[in-house]
């Protein structure tokens, strides 16, 4: 099975689970530190993700806000390295599809060919980049298409309608739906135009509907899945958990565990 | 083929979040439909003569020809309202704002000329502004700081990184990605996102073209060499781009060699030339570690203080038409001073990079040097390095 089908079968299993939407907690890989941030992600997969976004730090993140910035830099500090991140994704990736979310300098600086055959050799199903929109990524997604990998687009609530259906036809294992104008990081409500920002991003698209950005309480992600998600990504409420707690893992199992609740 | 260059060779692009595609196709488009516009360039030509006080002079530095052994133009971009070429770009941009709707503008600052630019083009134009800038760039251009917020504009401190250029410039972009219905980004150099580095440019090519009429003018020829200090590239590229049509002008870009190139603390990635990669929404010339990590830039010019470059820059660079050295902290400390001493002129120490390397070579040239800005705002900074003699 390569990374794309992968992916389609961990949303298929939770929708046949009974499931309200698949749960795909985020974190970040070499924080607090490389060890550390494998056992979150394996903690993850005990709470009950069905899968899980892996963010490699950067040092200039521009769609993030200032927790997952921070938690980058602090990543960086400790020394974390691509190529470690990568040692830390095989391991979560033997319990559930992991999906790297990388920026397009990280790729360009290998080289799209090495980048990729270093995705596939760790076992990684697919790859978010935030600041590569599809006018860029005809040569990334070719790369991503041979090897099976799944590269997933982002749209945002600015997305025009021309725009977004050229993004819905391009989009390889989900399609990541920003669900807020504006950086990662926690938001008191939803956005009240979650539905209709769903309902755009379902119609031009074969895909699953993941919803991220802004989902930071188990109830904000039951009201995404009841707006039509297929999906809620969970990032920055889990990296704050991570960054407060003695011991991150345990920290947020409990959490994912209520996360998942919600979504039953 | 877009009305705009979004390449210059392999160089350029819009490596943004998705959030911001739909505001940059805007912008593009309003930006060909202004610039089309006789009513709009002759608003802006109209500011830039009676407020912003173009044509700015050239000046035949004769002292300065004296000790360099050659003859030195001064194209006196000092002499601006503001002080710097930065108000060209900025006042450009804002009209375009007025005309796009935005009542909100947000600019990045390093050396703080181009937030003081922008907070003077809000004023003009009644419009709100927020400026981002990192604290250690509040600390050395400290008169900036109070020149902007007397101008009615927000200064932002960023505290992450080396609170400097790099940082302030993401700062913008995050705050521009949440606030993007209703704020335009005047970004300050011809870096970032297509259509930023064609439009910064073409507001910014008004120095040479002005320059290259009054070189015609005045010495009856074309300068050997047109010389201009790089940082993101806007001054050198307003500055390069009328005279690359004409085979016997050399271009030579200065960049910030900080504490020397060998020691990795500069600001010279044209000249460094390691290996491209994207910073700031473009392809181009960056500093960056071998995993793709873009590395904190070094110069005591905070203007110059980035580890980027202007994509077309680049690609000036690798086609042959330019071509980029550095000269570091203390032969612009050194040629700051003699400029003072020799000239009666205070240049910005960005621009006594470019003084720099035109005072140590190329004996029997005609220069034109951008004299992009003063250096009042430089001047704590600058004597407190200085050798006291
Ligand atoms: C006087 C002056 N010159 C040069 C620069 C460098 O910018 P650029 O390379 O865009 O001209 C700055 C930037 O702050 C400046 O203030």
């Amino acid at each position: 099975m390569n990374g794309g089908e992968r992916i389609a079968e961990a949303f298929a299993s939770a929708r046949a689970d009974g499931r309200r939407a698949a749960l795909m907690p985020y974190l970040m890989g070499g924080f607090p530190d490389l060890e550390a941030s494998r056992e979150v992600g394996l903690a993850y997969a005990d709470a009950g993700a069905d899968l899980v976004e892996l963010g490699v730090p950067f040092s200039d993140p521009l769609a993030d806000g200032p927790v997952i910035h921070a938690a980058a830099v602090s990543a960086l500090r400790g020394g974390a390295r691509f190529d470690g991140v990568l040692g830390a994704a095989r391991a979560i990736a033997r319990r559930v599809p992991v999906v790297l979310m990388c920026y397009s300098n990280l790729i360009y600086v290998r080289g799209i060919d090495r980048f990729a055959d270093a995705l596939v050799a760790a076992g990684l199903s697919g790859v978010i980049v935030p600041d590569l929109p599809v006018d860029e990524a005809a040569e990334i997604l070719e790369a991503c298409d041979q090897r099976g990998l799944a590269l997933v687009p982002l749209v945002a609530p600015t997305t025009p309608a021309d725009r977004l259906a050229r993004i819905g036809a391009q989009a390889r294992g989900f399609l990541y739906t920003v669900s807020l104008t504006g950086t990662t990081g926690e938001r008191a409500a939803v956005d009240g135009e979650l539905p209709q920002v769903i309902a755009r991003a379902a119609a031009v698209t074969d895909v699953p509907v993941a919803v991220g950005f802004g989902i930071g309480t188990p109830d904000q992600a039951a009201a995404a899945a009841a707006a039509g998600a297929d999906g809620v990504i969970v990032g920055t409420r889990l990296v704050r958990a991570a960054a407060e707690a003695q011991d991150p893992a345990g920290a947020v199992r409990d959490l994912v565990r209520d996360f998942a609740a919600a979504l039953r | 083929m877009s009305a705009v260059e979004h390449r210059f060779g392999p160089y350029g692009g819009q490596y943004v979040p998705e959030t911001l595609m739909p505001a940059l196709s805007e912008l593009e488009a309003a930006w060909v439909q202004a610039r089309a516009d006789a009513a709009f360039s002759g608003e802006l030509d109209k500011l830039l003569r009676d407020y912003v006080g173009r044509p700015s002079p050239l000046y035949r530095a004769r002292r300065l020809s004296e000790a360099a052994g050659h003859t030195i133009y001064l194209k006196r971009e000092d002499l601006n309202h503001t002080g710097a070429h930065k108000i060209n770009n900025a006042l450009g941009q804002a009209l375009l704002a007025r005309r796009m709707g935005k009542p909100r503008i947000i600019a990045e600052t390093g050396a703080g000329q181009h937030g003081v630019a922008t907070a003077t083009a809000c004023a003009l134009l009644d419009l709100e502004c927020v400026v981002y800038m990192g604290t250690e760039d509040m600390r050395r251009q400290k008169p900036n700081v109070e020149r902007m917020g007397l101008l009615g504009a927000r200064v932002e401190p960023v505290e992450a990184g080396a609170r400097t250029l790099k940082e302030a410039v993401s700062a913008a972009i995050r705050d521009w990605v949440t606030n993007v219905e209703s704020t335009h980004y005047i970004i300050g150099s011809c870096v970032g996102p297509a259509p930023y580095p064609a439009m910064v440019r073409d507001l910014q090519r008004v120095i040479g073209d002005e320059a290259r009429e009054q070189m015609l003018a005045e010495a009856g020829r074309l300068p050997a060499r047109v010389i201009a200090c790089v940082g993101g590239g806007s001054n050198s590229i307003g500055m390069f781009i009328p005279f690359v049509d004409d085979p016997g002008v050399e271009l030579v870009g200065v960049e910030a060699a900080g504490e020397g190139l060998e020691t990795g603390r500069h600001g010279a990635p044209l000249t460094a030339a390691g290996v491209p990669g994207v910073l700031h929404g473009a392809f181009s010339a960056i500093m960056q570690d071998e995993d793709g990590q873009i590395l904190e830039a070094h110069s005591i010019s905070a203007g110059l203080d980035y580890p980027g470059s202007g994509p077309e820059h680049a690609w000036l660079r690798d086609s042959g038409r330019a071509r980029y050295v550095a000269v570091g902290d203390d032969e612009a400390l050194r040629a700051f001073a003699v400029t003072a001493r020799l000239e009666g002129i205070i240049p910005a120490l960005e621009s006594a990079h470019a003084l720099a390397w035109a005072l140590s070579t190329g004996h029997g040239e005609l220069d034109l040097i951008c004299l992009s800005g003063r250096g009042d705002k430089d001047l704590a900074e600058a004597l407190s390095r200085l050798d006291p003699r």
